[in-house]
């Protein structure tokens, strides 16, 4: 998990540009400022492209914070390699 | 400015969208952009588009103001008048409907008459449409044609049946076709090339349609924004004008310096030659409508000519209306070449496959496009397609000619040079000049010229050809064109004067020329028409007004060169100026024979 959260904290700079945006595990959309179904459309097709995976259809609603993203992440890398 | 790079060829998709907020943030820096009002009407959600569709508008030096339909709701909204959509008075219309909004697909086996039907029922849906914004709204309208579906249920067959959904949908793009060719405010998003291009199954993305109701993926939406936009700068006439070629390795393979004529690589029987070929196939299709073609090459100018002799060269010498071949630095040729052809460097693209140069045009000469080709020429022509640089607004006859005009304008001044004076040459030129008020069949091109003419223009002030309709029906406007010919073929409609009748005086509007009639007496003839027509409706005073740009600095003298007085110096450097239209009085321009407007011809018959 580790060696992803400064890939993922990088997307989420370029999303939100905002250079110095930190994020924790437990960050959620009411965390960062501008977080909206926009910018969520932004962020999920930028994630999947960072880390070449593609989330299904019902996988993304699901998500609570960036811990539970991460997981996801890590599980669809898994899966593809 | 130089854009950032992720808006140039070629475009990366991934990181567009990524950095929007950034690359937004960067071309908000920019000064003196274009504002346009510009309302979405979406059959799907459209907020993406809007989002990308403002990063490329900035890019083109275009500043939009959105407005969008609610979810959907395209056609209510203006067949129902929505006060919204009324009170925020677009300039541009951009209807962003998809397959999905079709009304209506013919059931499976329907007779091929009934199908033929259907199609003019939703023809007839989207005319009412389109003839509600126009006379409702008089914006100028992009109206998406039909993408495909992505699954075929009836497979090949969606596309050999009648009663298919691909042989439906051909249809209505082929009745959407029509209707453009009759109407001229109406421009068409070709999103049936968009989708192809970009693939199916990138440009669909059942997610995105099931989760958020985008009818595009956001990978599709970075190719239909940049190509709306490509629409919306050619409709205020921000299209280039000029192709500037190196030519070895450019235009054909090889150094003909060192390797000879024999030695080039070009046309058949190599795959490289064939490409070079190629690309001098698709220029010649630019040149075809219109865009002017220049040389700029390190050479001796003997070899640089001998090449176009080549057998299997496709372009001819009298294809360019320029040449430069020597061993001056380019942006210095460069610089010549927009001299000699009358016309700015903003309006300049040039090509190179060497890195160099481009760098070298690139940072002397910023207001020149240069393309990164690279250095493989079977890319050359897709660079120049992705940018969009020569989108055409409407073809219309005068693009057909320009570069026949051009090839006229070499002859006229090697001819000046054997007079003994400037009026010699004026008088031999046998020049005869067309001027009246605006005429339906010409407001096209009246328009192209506002949106276009920097350099020969007073005040820069940009109308759509809606708006030049409009002011052509007004009692209170005076109107002129003036088209000149002359013994070396006709320079088309070249001048336009706007001028709006208060009690006894007349301000003018508008007063631009095209720089290919330069120093030909043609103003001085304009001047005549309006006094004329000032004396016809007793106007007594005309009122001129001098707005500085960026580029017009050569008709700071103009209403001074008329003999107009000069009233005072307005805000941001303008001039104010008046003339006393005396009652009687003969017409000065001494070189221009005056043809009979063809209105005056009509109402004589």
């Amino acid at each position: 998990m580790n060696e992803l959260m400064p890939r993922l904290e990088s997307v989420f700079r370029d999303v939100f540009d905002d250079p110095r945006l930190a994020i924790v595990p437990a960050t959620t959309a009411s965390d960062v400022s501008g977080w909206d179904s926009l910018t969520n459309i932004n962020l999920i097709f930028a994630i999947e492209r960072e880390f070449k995976v593609r989330f299904a259809l019902g996988e993304i609603q699901e998500l609570g914070n960036v811990g539970e993203m991460l997981a996801l992440i890590r599980k669809k890398q898994s899966h593809d390699v | 400015m130089q854009l950032p790079k992720e808006l140039r060829f070629p475009v990366a998709a991934e990181a567009v969208l990524r950095k929007r907020a950034w690359l937004r943030r960067e071309l908000l820096n920019q000064t003196g952009l274009l504002p346009v009002r510009i309302a979405i009407l979406g059959g799907s959600t459209t907020q993406e588009i809007r989002s990308i569709l403002e990063l490329f508008l900035l890019a083109q030096g275009i500043q939009p103001s959105f407005y969008e339909s609610a979810y959907g709701a395209w056609y209510e909204e203006a067949m129902f008048e929505s006060a919204e959509l009324w009170s925020f008075k677009p300039d541009i219309v951009f209807v962003h409907t998809t397959w999905h909004n079709v009304a209506r697909f013919p059931d499976l086996l329907q007779p091929e008459a009934e199908v033929e039907q259907l199609a003019r029922a939703e023809m007839a849906r989207f005319e009412a449409f389109w003839k509600k914004i126009h006379e409702g709204l008089g914006a100028v309208i992009i109206q998406n044609n039909f993408d495909l579906p992505r699954l075929r249920p009836l497979g090949n067959l969606e596309a050999a049946e009648s009663s298919g959904r691909v042989n439906f949908l051909l249809r209505l793009n082929a009745g959407f076709a029509k209707y453009a060719a009759t109407h001229s405010r109406f421009l068409i998003d070709d999103i049936l090339y968009l989708s192809a291009q970009t693939g199916l199954s990138q440009w669909f993305d059942t997610r995105y349609w099931f989760s958020y109701h985008m009818a595009v993926s956001p990978v599709g939406t970075v190719a239909l924004a940049q190509n709306v936009a490509a629409i919306i700068k050619s409709v205020y006439g921000k299209t280039k004008k000029c192709l500037v070629l190196d030519l070895d390795n450019t235009l054909w393979g090889g150094v003909i310096g060192d390797d000879g004529l024999q030695n080039l690589v070009l046309g058949r029987d190599h795959p490289e030659g064939e490409a070079f070929a190629g690309f001098q196939r698709y220029v010649q299709g630019l040149r075809a409508r219109g865009v002017l073609l220049a040389v700029c090459s390190k050479n001796d100018l003997e070899n640089a000519r001998e090449g176009f002799s080549h057998p299997d060269t496709v372009l001819k010498l009298d294809d360019f209306s320029a040449f430069k071949a020597n061993w001056n630095p380019k942006p210095q040729n460069i610089r010549e070449i927009a001299a000699e052809l009358n016309i700015g460097l903003d309006s300049l693209v040039f090509v190179d496959d060497n890195p160099a140069e481009r760098a070298i045009v690139a940072a002397q000469l910023p207001e020149v496009a240069v393309p990164e080709v690279g250095s493989d020429v079977s890319l050359f022509a897709e660079a120049l397609e992705r940018e969009a640089y020569f989108e055409p607004f409407k073809i219309v006859r005068d693009d057909l000619d320009r570069a026949a005009y051009y090839a006229g304008n070499m002859q006229r001044s090697q001819y000046e040079s054997a007079f003994g004076s400037y009026g010699e040459f004026l008088a031999s030129l046998e020049m005869t000049a067309e001027i009246g008020p605006f005429l339906p069949v010409y407001m096209e091109r009246i328009a192209q010229l506002i949106n276009k003419t920097n350099q020969f223009n007073l005040t820069t002030r940009r109308y759509t050809v809606a708006e030049v309709e409009v002011i052509a029906n007004d009692p209170a406007s005076i109107t002129l064109y003036g088209r000149l010919a002359d013994k070396f073929g006709d320079n088309g409609l070249v001048s336009v004067v706007i001028g709006k009748v208060h009690g006894q005086a007349v301000e003018i509007d508008v007063w631009l020329m095209s720089c290919r009639v330069l120093k030909r007496e043609m103003e001085t003839a304009m001047f005549d028409a309006l006094v004329e027509e000032c004396r016809a409706r007793g106007v007594r005073e005309i009122l001129g007004v001098y707005i500085p740009s960026r580029k017009n600095g050569m008709v700071a003298e103009h209403y001074g060169a008329l003999g107009f007085c000069r009233l005072e110096d307005g805000p941001d450097g303008r001039t104010l100026w008046s003339y006393r239209v005396p009652p009687v009085g003969s017409p000065r321009a001494a070189h221009i024979r005056r043809r009979e407007h063809p209105a005056a011809i009509l109402a004589n018959a």
